[in-house]
Formats: structure tokens, sequence, C-alpha cells
């Protein structure tokens, strides 16, 4: 658990962040979402003391760590920064095994960890494990970084727009890959971006930043439907239309929906969200069954449109 | 004439000479260098993490690399005296620059997201440092280590002039000797040494990136090793010879005290500019000066009585391209007015004018003219030019000041000086491919440097002062249609000078003497 109490950080006159408090319960993802210059970096640079606050106080796990030795502090919790930063003269193997030999474990013990999780993230070790970091890929090399992040268990992840440097394809295949890592799902994540498909998709909480403030925080649901102010709406309203689709599932309209009585084959399940609903009919299909529990309904695109508006209006 | 020595043949004549000298050379290289990478280093280090001092540095740096060689040897004379310590002070000094620039850029040039990532994984201040920031600024960092040692060898040959060694003693031996084989001697390998180096400094450079941290081990132990060589203690001696290239390898110079005197001192080699002062501060003891050099009443030093005659006289004359006068008729009276003016004693004082009260040259030479009653105020003509041209010491210019002065004052020539021309082979080239018309020349000199007789012939001349100059001039108008005027009066010659106090109480006045001193009282061990 992460609790972060009024914290600032001052550089001579100008405040990158002002009196900044969030907290983040074991095993959910913060997603601190904002334009640049808003101070999401800072902040988080500021829970491995990367950066120094210059007041208020952070709790990982009830400790407080300003008392704390910044490079033990550093050793327990994992960093996956945007350009990598892998080490260019250590091959991938050694890489990811800088915090284990710097935490003193047996060599065995690192390679076999390495190995794991290179598997894990699907680098074969006999193809990558000697690789050095120029003969990567984008998506490889943010893996790498993933990888090296993970290693010592740490039960705490901080990620700076760790998908940031990738093109759009990657990005989306690596995001899902990450969703569905074991290693992450126990894992307490402050994650910063500010891509606000990547926030809804990856965050349980998100907090909108601004001017070195949070402006708000919440599920993306309440962002969407019940912003604080114009500065939050106006940062959804390019692509609105996209995240509220993709934030609600079928569940949410299924009262609206006709029953269909036929059970046909392929039916889907109502977890999808209207948007994954959609690009499903948009494949060339005009119909889609959607089940929940035993019950079926038969979808079309314009039936979803009119049940998502009367849903929207009514609520 | 004797058949010309091969390059080859001098090189084994002298190849104890010649390692020494590499050894020597290969020492103040690397001394210099280990000393500039310990110290430039860190600092590098250290400017990279603070902005505002790195142009400070760099500019300091950069402004003692501006500083021509011979000078800054110049300025750490009266600090450090001679031989290795102010030879290796300016080669240290000289290598910092490229070192601490590319320690600096190298390590600025270091990804920052990498050391970061370094820190936020819980690396400490030297854990990035060595781990992370040296190894990836390393290939800039040896390019800077091998630019510093490649100008190292270089400058490392103007050691032989403050008594350092290396193998600047042939090259300045060979060129006033206007010996091409002692130059090249010194010159190939220092050449060869310079490429050797660069090309060794270039492999580690290649050697896999990823190898690099072996190679911070491996590289200060073999600099460390090479340093060795040089630092070995050199013996203590009673009487420490200090002598010029020039006199190194002259029959009528030290080889001559060792064939005919058999004197058997040690001895280093040391630049004409410092040597007196350096006799003067008890760092020498016995050095080779000119008869009629001004630091001699400077620096309180008496001339040891050649008592064997070895060194032949060397009257000094002008000599001058038969073409000029042949062309300008009136050139020749001119110049002939200053013949027999000038005495030893005379030419002692105006030199001590020059060299020691810091007169200027020009003005010593109006000064001693109006004395005579020779001084003319300039026609301006512009009849022709007459280029005067001189070696690089007092002497020189005084003497082409009154030719000047002689010259615009009765004649409607104008001239132009050519002065600090080096020694006598870079003067006489210079006349023998027209670049100047005259030069004041030595008849000594001319004769065994420029002419080479055989010893019978030398043996023949030399002892008496009028029958050398008639050979001189003789020779050189057959061989090269130079003339050399009338001798101007006094007789530079070689001689072998001591500090007065301890010539005396030691009780030498003649080379002899010496000898005798040295052979029969051997340091104790």
């Amino acid at each position: 658990m992460i609790r972060a109490s009024h914290i600032s950080k001052q550089y001579g006159d100008v405040e990158a962040v002002r009196d900044i408090s969030f907290e983040v319960k074991e095993g959910e993802t913060l997603v601190l979402l904002g334009t640049s210059g808003c101070g999401k970096t800072t902040t988080l640079k500021m829970m491995n003391r990367l950066i120094e606050a210059s007041s208020g106080t952070i709790e990982i796990d009830g400790k407080d760590i300003f008392t704390e030795n910044p490079e033990q502090l550093r050793r327990t919790i994992g960093y996956v920064s945007q350009n990598n930063g892998l080490f260019p003269h250590f091959t991938v193997r050694e890489n990811i095994g800088i915090v284990p030999k710097l935490l003193k474990w047996e060599q065995s013990e690192i390679t076999r960890h390495t190995d794991r999780l290179l598997e894990q993230l699907r680098l074969p070790v006999r193809e990558f494990a000697s690789k050095y970091p120029d003969e990567l890929s984008g998506g490889q090399k943010q893996r790498v970084a993933v990888a090296r992040a993970l290693i010592a268990n740490p039960p705490v992840l901080l990620m700076d727009e760790p998908f940031g440097a990738l093109d759009p394809v990657t990005r989306a295949n690596l995001r899902q890959e990450f969703r569905e890592l074991p290693e992450l799902k126990r894992k307490t994540i402050v994650l910063v971006t500010h891509d606000v498909q990547e926030a809804f998709e990856l965050g349980d909480h998100i907090a909108v930043m601004d001017k070195g403030r949070i402006v708000q925080s919440g599920t993306a649901r309440q962002l969407l439907f019940n912003p604080a102010n114009s500065f939050v709406s106006s940062f959804f309203d390019h692509q609105r239309l996209f995240l509220e689709l993709n934030a609600f599932t079928f569940h949410d309209i299924w009262d609206s929906l006709p029953p269909e009585k036929v059970i046909g084959s392929g039916a889907v399940s109502a977890d999808l969200s209207l948007w994954e609903g959609m690009q499903q009919l948009g494949a060339g299909q005009t119909e889609l069954s959607v089940k929940r529990e035993n019950e079926i309904r038969l979808v079309s695109q314009t039936l979803i449109f009119q049940s998502f508006n009367n849903y929207k209006n009514t609520r | 004439m004797t058949r010309q020595q091969s390059l080859w043949e001098f090189v084994v004549q002298q190849s104890d000479k010649l390692w020494s000298q590499t050894v020597a050379h290969v020492g103040l290289t690397c001394v210099s260098l280990v000393i500039a990478v310990m110290i430039g280093l860190p600092l590098g280090i250290w400017i990279a993490r603070k902005d505002r001092l790195a142009w400070a540095v760099l500019g300091i740096a950069g402004v003692l690399q501006t500083i021509p060689s011979i000078a800054l040897l110049g300025f750490l004379i009266p600090a450090l005296g001679i031989g290795s310590l102010p030879a290796i002070t300016a080669l240290f000094l000289y290598a910092l620059l490229p070192i601490i620039r590319n320690t600096y850029t190298g390590i600025r040039q270091v990804d920052p997201a990498v050391t970061e990532a370094a820190r936020a994984l819980g690396m400490n201040y030297w854990q990035v440092l060595f781990g992370v920031e040296l190894p990836l600024a390393l290939p800039v960092i040896l390019a800077g280590v091998r630019t510093a040692a490649v100008i190292n060898v270089g400058v490392a040959t103007l050691a032989a002039y403050i008594a350092a060694g290396g193998l600047g003693e042939f090259i300045f031996g060979g060129i006033a000797l206007n010996n091409t084989n002692m130059i090249l001697a010194g010159a190939i390998p220092a050449a060869l040494l310079a490429i050797l180096i660069d090309q060794l400094l270039a492999l580690v450079q290649k050697i896999n990136l990823r190898k690099a941290r072996l190679l911070l081990v491996v590289m200060p132990v073999l600099m460390l090793t090479l340093s060795g060589f040089y630092l070995i203690p050199i013996a203590d001696v009673k009487l420490l010879g200090g002598f010029t290239p020039e006199f190194m390898g002259r029959e009528d110079g030290y080889l001559g005290l060792k064939s005919k005197y058999k004197l058997n001192i040690p001895t280093v080699v040391i630049s004409d500019a410092v040597m007196y002062k350096a006799a003067f501060e008890k760092k020498l003891d016995v050095i080779s000066g000119y008869s009629t050099d001004g630091r001699l009443k400077a620096y309180d030093l008496i001339t040891l009585k050649d008592d064997q005659h070895i060194f032949p006289p060397y009257y000094a004359s002008p000599l001058i391209r038969r073409e000029i006068l042949e062309k300008y008729p009136e050139l020749q009276p001119a110049i002939d007015q200053l013949a027999g003016q000038i005495t030893d004693s005379v030419m002692t004082e105006l030199n001590y004018k020059v060299d020691y009260l810091k007169a200027s040259p020009e003005k010593v030479a109006a000064d001693f003219l109006r004395s005579r009653g020779l001084f003319k105020e300039p026609r301006n003509g512009n009849k022709g030019q007459v280029r005067l041209g001189s070696k690089i010491f007092a002497e020189q210019y005084i003497l082409i000041s009154m030719y000047k002065i002689l010259i615009e004052g009765n004649t409607e020539l104008k001239t132009v000086s050519r002065t600090g021309l080096g020694g006598t082979k870079i003067c006489f080239d210079a006349l023998a491919n027209n670049e100047i018309d005259m030069y004041p020349e030595y008849t000594g000199t001319g004769l065994l440097v420029i002419l080479k007789p055989t010893p019978r012939q030398i043996q023949e001349v030399s002892s008496d002062p009028e029958k050398a100059f008639a050979f001189v001039q003789k020779e050189f108008e057959k061989e090269y249609r130079m003339q050399w005027l009338k001798p101007i009066g006094f007789n530079n010659a070689y001689a072998l000078m001591m500090r007065k106090e301890q010539a005396q109480s030691l009780h030498i006045n003649t080379i002899t003497d010496l000898k005798n001193y040295l052979a029969n009282d051997q340091p104790p061990h």
C-alpha cells in the first residue's frame, strides 16, 4: 500500500507539484494522467526518491520512505521508464540481473529467475539472454525493462510512460500482455501516462493532474460522467464516444436489449465492452449473440447505439 | 673528405645512446601521461557534474595547451630547475586538456535515461560511476588519452633542452651539427614511438566495449610498468656536466674532451638557453659555453683554460653570398667598417647588456656604433634589399643590428632581418638556398660543421687563426660561392666553464686540472 500525504516539490520559485495526496491499495493500479509538464513524472519519482519531495510524507506498506536509505529503498521498488534505461554494455541477462546482484543473490539463483521471467515475457532465453539492448526491437527492450523491474519481486512498481516510446500496434499488444502477466496481478502499481485509453485500460483508479495538482481522481466512469471541471471533461472530448463505449459492458445495457430464445453457437460474453462488441460487428458481421448465464441477446450496431444512448439518458 | 657514414652505421655505433634516449623518451611520456590521467580523470568527472566550473577548468587547461612548449619549459625552469621534473610537469600540463575534455564529454554523453535507471535500480554513486558512466564513457576517454600520448611523444623531444634526456638529444644535436644521420636517428624512433603508442591505444579502444571493465585494470598497470623505466634513480655524482646537443657531437667538443683530455664526466644534454642559469644555481657544475657570452659575467662563471688546444678559433665574420656583393658593390665597404672593432671583452660586455640587463640588441648596437663614430642615420634608400639572417642568440642579434645600421646608413640599400634561424645548419641552408644574403658565422663552425675536413686538415689549420680563416675562405668560395668578409675581431670559441667560487676552491684552472680532479677523486659509494 502506498500513502502520499500533502507532498509538494519546489524548484526555486516554481512549484512543480503542489500538495498532492493519494492512496493506492495493495494490488491496485493508480494511473497519474495528465499533459506534459503537469507534474506527474515528478510525483512518480518522489515515490522512490529519485526526486526528493520538498514537503509531505510518503509511506509504503506503513513505512516512511524518507527514513530509509534511498538505495535500499529503490531496490525494493520496481521502476520502468519510457526510454527503458537498459545498460547498453550489459546483455539482456545482465540487465535483468542488476538488482539481484545488488542484493547479493547467488548467481545460479539470478539466472534461474531471469530465465523464468524471460520465458514469461515471450523472450526465449536461448535467443535473447546474450543479446545486447541495441540488438532488440523497441517492444523487446521494454519487456526486458519490465523484467528487470520485476525480478526481485518488489511489492510496488512505478512505471513512467512504460509504453510511450512504442508504435501504436506494439503498444496495444504489449499493454494487453501486461494486463495478463500473472507477475503484475498482485503488484501495487503507480503508472504515469498522457494516454487516456491506456489510463482507462490499466488503471483501477485514475488521478487527473494539471499544473502540479490532482484535479480529480476516481474510476474511469466517474471521470467520464461526473467530471469535476471543464479541464477534466475536455481531456476526454476528442475521443469521448470511444471511451464511453469502452467503459460500458453489455451488462450495463442488458435490460434494454430484446430477449432471444434461440441459443446459437459462438455467443460472446456480456463482460465484453460495447466497443469490443462493435469491433466484432464491424468485421463483416451484422448480428452478434451475447450470452449472460443462460440468457442470450442478439445485437446489431444500431441496437447497441440505441441502448447505449437510452442508458446514458436515463442515468 | 671521408666517406659519409650511413644512417645504419650511425645507429649501430650509437645504439647505447639511442636505447637510453628511447627509454627516457618512453619514460617521460608515460610518467606524465599517468599523472595526467590520475589528475585529469577525476577532474573531468567532477566538472561533468558541475556545469558552472566546467568552462573555467576547460578554459584554464585550454590556455595551458596554447602556450608554446619551449616557452612553457622556460616558465617552469625558475620554479622547478632543470631535468626530469620540469619536463614531466610540462608534458603533464599538455596532456591534461585532452584528458579532462574527453572525460567530461564522455561522461556527459552517457544517456541520462541510463544513469537514472541505474539509480532507480538502487545503485549508489560509486556503483553508477564505475558500473555505468565510466564504462560507457571509456571509448571517448581513451581517445583523449590517445591524443595526449601522441602530443607528449612529440613534445618530449624538447625535454632534451632542459637536461631531461629523450630522443631530442639526437634531433637537436643533429640540427646543430648539420648531421642528417643524427637527426634521423632521433626523429625516426620518435615518429615510430608516436605511431606505436597511438596504435596500441587504438587497439585498446577497439576492444569490445563489453570487456572495458577489465581494461580499467590493465591500462594503469601497463603504464606504470613503462613509467618505471624512467624512474630508476640515477646515482649521485660529484660533478655534473651539462652540454648542448651540438657540443656533445663535436670533435672540438665533448668528443675531443674524451679523446684528447681523457675527461670522464657524467653529463646531461641541455639547451644553451638555460645552461648558464643552471650552472649558477648549482644544478650543473661544468658547462660548455661560449667565451664571449654575456652570462659568463652575469653568473660569475670562469672559463677553464684549454691547455691542449682542442677548441679551434672561432673568429666571427660576416658570411655573405657572392652574387649580392657583385650586385651591390657598395655593400662590402659598409660591412667592413665593423672589421676589427670588437674584442672578446667588448663582445662579452655587449652580450651581457642584452642577455642580463635586458637591453634591446638594437639599442646596444646603436650605442656601440655611436661610441665608435660609426653611426649614421638611415638613408631610406630603395635601391634594393639585403636579407640579414641570424642564429638565435644575443650576439648574433647585436651583430645584425649593427650591420643593419651600417648598410642603411652608408648605402641606398634596405635591409630585412630574418632573426631566429635556429642553429648553424638552418642559417647555412637559408644562405645556400638564397633565402638570406648574409649572416654572422664563426670560422671554427664553418670549418668543422660545414666543411667537415679530414682530421689531418683540422690539425693543420686549427692551431693558427690566420690559417683557419684562409682555409675556410678558400673552401667556401670554391664550394658554395660564399664569401667570408674580414673578421670582426673577437674569438667566440667554445670553452668549459665552472662557477668561479667552486673552481677556485677545487683549484681547477685548466681542463687538465678538471680531468685530474675527476680521475683521482672518485665519489664515495
